[in-house]
């Protein structure tokens, strides 16, 4: 029984899985819909600089002016004008601060400002006006963004105020160069490709190498444990073919399923989200399929142990969520704490993602991956040869 | 030489011993039948045969290929219809049967004729492009048993071949079975559960209850074994039947069972010279009124009965039920 049989029955039980899933309907709609949701969920959800608009801000103005002055009024003005154009924020007026933490309770508002008693007069005196932020610690990433996004218009109404002041001070400084007299410099940053880099750039290859893999570490046990339940499974199992075929037949129909998902995650992020892929589409699909290639002896080991789909499934998922948590899929791994990180170096989807980012953001060729590519080759092909004997030995069980 | 033998195999699954040191040989173009309830061990030792399950201990060969060593010498040999149906629901009868053709290797037009022929001889043609899920159990089952005689096997497993298929379907299987027998000299191993089936088909019958095998011949030689035995195997009919006069027969000695056709209608087995008089006189002793007296031949059932000391229903029945949902008409999707 020579290599082209096994690669002959490879094709045939690949091309056997993918007419079933075809035929599936409601799994084909799955298929589909799947990546459009992940997309969905990434392209939206996670906070980029633009991404807080519409949250509503209690505002409460204790400030009682000097004279007929009142800084705050001219305060209140600024940030309606900053918030018309931006879209920040809704505001609603409130009384005080103990108001402002009631309505916070209920759930009215997300957050307040409170303009504090001696606002105008301590500007006046030449002290220091204060201003509170009032934040919900319940909902920490909306109150860390909450105040990253009022510092930012706080400070612009300082810089904008201080030029005012500056400007009525001395004749010598004019419209022009106040704004140097009290920022001297300022800061920008570059990538290191062109163009605007967004959340979404560092997630669509973490993503579309985890639902390529995703698709075959749920999807092979499940391929297999499920033909073992219904019995169809005998019947590979009792013809004179290579069990070595059996398994990467299965695997390569899934490949193509993954495949299929990642595709259209790659389409989706082009089209919908201005992602532009800077390295060889090539080397990505290269790099998809090393990814699976390093799964599936693990996917096999797991499937040999399971005795049943339900199982196989749960020990997948139970072992796939850390995993899609410490490769970095969502979040970048240096991040995170030195220990967490070592484990991370151990997974072959940490590699893989790695690899894709480099290649699809930075446009890496080759050789700057060679080390993700030794890792996954190397990974995958020592599982392979554990998960074939203990397949063997499972299935004759 | 035999074209299958088994030298004490055993299959033990952790303390349980589902078939104890088993041994026996099947001559060429023989159906040979293994009989018995559920859970004796007659699927675990198709499945060793078949290469699918190893062997806890002893050996067995099929065509002369050891089942263990040369497991791929062996599979291109057999075929198998197990319990469950081997086919898939969302590909058509002519797909299903072009990939396991394809599996065994065989290809383009010849095995376009292979599957036009076989779908012909179960009559299943017209349906040649419907998805095997839309058919009935019946159909499933007839696709099921031509799936594994597509390689020409020398030697077919048929594992409980008509469970859960309804009359007319079982005879045309049963049917089809010898056929193919006769016609493509394929040595055929049956299990079943069922008297009937096994006293039909086969030519020998291997009767087997915890794992082992207590009996093995011919159907007729079987049945000597009881009638020889000086047993008699009454029918009666009592129109006053009560279950004190059941009870009182079955306290009778000689009695092996009592059992209750229906509400008039009792059937006893028993052994000894006397046990006729005896019986008749303990139903008189009760004031039975006896209307009819039937002396029956033995069936596998009796033999079953009196070799084991147990009935082959207690357990079989069981699993009838568990199928019962198999037996649905066609399903149109």
């Amino acid at each position: 029984m020579g290599v082209k049989n096994v690669i002959s029955h490879v094709f045939i039980i690949a091309w056997k899985d993918l007419m079933e899933l075809f035929r599936n309907k409601m799994a084909l709609a799955m298929l589909v819909l799947m990546p459009m949701f992940m997309m969905a969920m990434a392209g939206f959800i996670f906070p980029s600089n633009t991404s807080m608009s519409k949250v509503s801000i209690a505002l409460v103005n204790e400030d009682e002016g000097y004279g007929n002055y009142s800084a705050s009024s001219i305060f209140i003005n600024v940030l309606e004008g900053i918030n018309n154009s931006t879209e920040m924020m809704v505001l609603t007026n409130a009384s005080s601060f103990d108001e402002v933490r009631d309505m916070i309770q209920r759930g009215d508002v997300e957050g307040g400002i409170v303009i504090t008693r001696n606002f105008t007069l301590n500007l006046m005196t030449g002290e220091q006006g204060s201003i509170i932020i009032v934040t919900d610690q319940s909902n920490p990433q909306l109150s860390i963004a909450l105040q990253t996004g009022l510092k930012e218009v706080f400070d612009q109404m300082g810089t904008w105020l201080a030029q005012q002041n500056v400007e009525t001070l001395s004749p010598l400084v004019n419209a022009t160069n106040s704004l140097a007299v009290v920022k001297p410099y300022h800061v920008e940053t570059k990538g290191a490709i062109p163009g605007t880099f967004n959340y979404f750039d560092f997630m669509a290859p973490g993503l579309m190498a985890m639902t390529v893999m995703m698709s075959v570490m749920t999807g092979l046990p499940a391929a297999i444990s499920h033909e073992r339940e219904i019995g169809t499974l005998d019947g590979m199992m009792v013809a004179p073919i290579r069990r070595l075929g059996i398994i990467l037949g299965k695997t390569l129909a899934q490949t193509v399923r993954g495949l299929l998902q990642g595709i259209l995650i790659l389409i989706l992020a082009i089209v919908l989200f201005g992602v532009v892929i800077h390295g060889s589409i090539l080397l990505i699909f290269a790099l998809l399929f090393l990814g699976v290639f390093s799964f599936v002896g693990l996917g096999v080991v797991i499937t040999s142990f399971a005795k049943d789909q339900e199982t196989a499934m749960m020990v997948m998922m139970t072992l796939m969520f850390p995993m899609l948590f410490l490769s970095g899929v969502f979040f970048p791994i240096q991040q995170m704490p030195w220990y967490m990180q070592n484990i991370s170096k151990v997974l072959p989807l940490t590699y893989a993602i790695t690899a894709l980012r480099k290649v699809m953001i930075l446009g890496a060729n080759l050789s700057a991956i060679t080390l993700e590519l030794t890792v996954l080759i190397g990974f995958g092909t020592i599982m392979i040869l554990i998960a074939l004997p203990v397949f063997r030995k499972a299935m004759t069980r | 030489m035999h074209i299958i033998e088994a030298n004490d195999l055993t299959k033990r699954f952790g303390k349980l011993v589902a078939v104890d040191h088993v041994s026996f040989s099947i001559e060429e173009g023989e159906i040979f039948g293994l009989l018995g309830p559920n859970g004796a061990g007659k699927t675990t030792i198709i499945r060793m045969l078949s290469t699918l399950t190893r062997p806890t201990e002893g050996t067995a060969s099929v065509g002369g290929y050891d089942v263990v060593k040369e497991d791929d010498k062996v599979r291109e040999l057999i075929g198998l219809v197990s319990e469950k149906i081997i086919l898939y629901d969302r590909l058509t009868a002519k797909e299903n049967l072009r990939f396991f053709g394809r599996l065994y290797n065989i290809q383009g037009e010849l095995l376009n004729k292979k599957i036009d022929e076989l779908l012909e001889l179960v009559e299943l043609t017209k349906w040649k492009n419907s998805q095997v899920g839309t058919f009935s159990t019946g159909m499933r089952q007839r696709m099921n048993v031509i799936r594994a005689m597509l390689n020409m096997p020398a030697v077919l497993f048929l594992d409980e071949p008509t469970l859960g298929l309804d009359p007319q379907s079982s005879v045309e299987i049963r049917e089809f079975i010898r056929k193919i027998n006769r016609e493509n000299k394929v040595t055929i191993i049956l299990t079943t559960h069922m008297m009937i089936e096994a006293d039909m088909l086969c030519d020998r019958i291997g009767i087997i209850d915890y794992g082992k095998i207590s009996a093995l011949d011919t159907s007729t030689n079987l049945k000597k074994l009881v009638s020889g035995a000086d047993s008699t195997i009454l029918e009666l009919e009592i129109p006053n039947l009560t279950t004190d006069m059941i009870h009182s027969i079955r306290s009778i000695k000689c009695v092996s069972t009592v059992s209750q056709n229906n509400s008039t209608r009792i059937k006893v087995n028993a052994n000894g010279d006397d046990a006729f008089d005896t019986i008749i006189d303990a139903i008189r002793t009760n004031k039975g009124k006896i209307i009819s007296v039937k002396n029956l031949e033995p069936t596998l059932e009796d033999v079953f009965l009196h070799i084991t000391g147990h009935e082959v229903r207690d357990k079989a029945d069981q699993k009838i039920k568990m199928n019962r949902h198999h037996m649905t008409k066609p399903r149109v999707r």
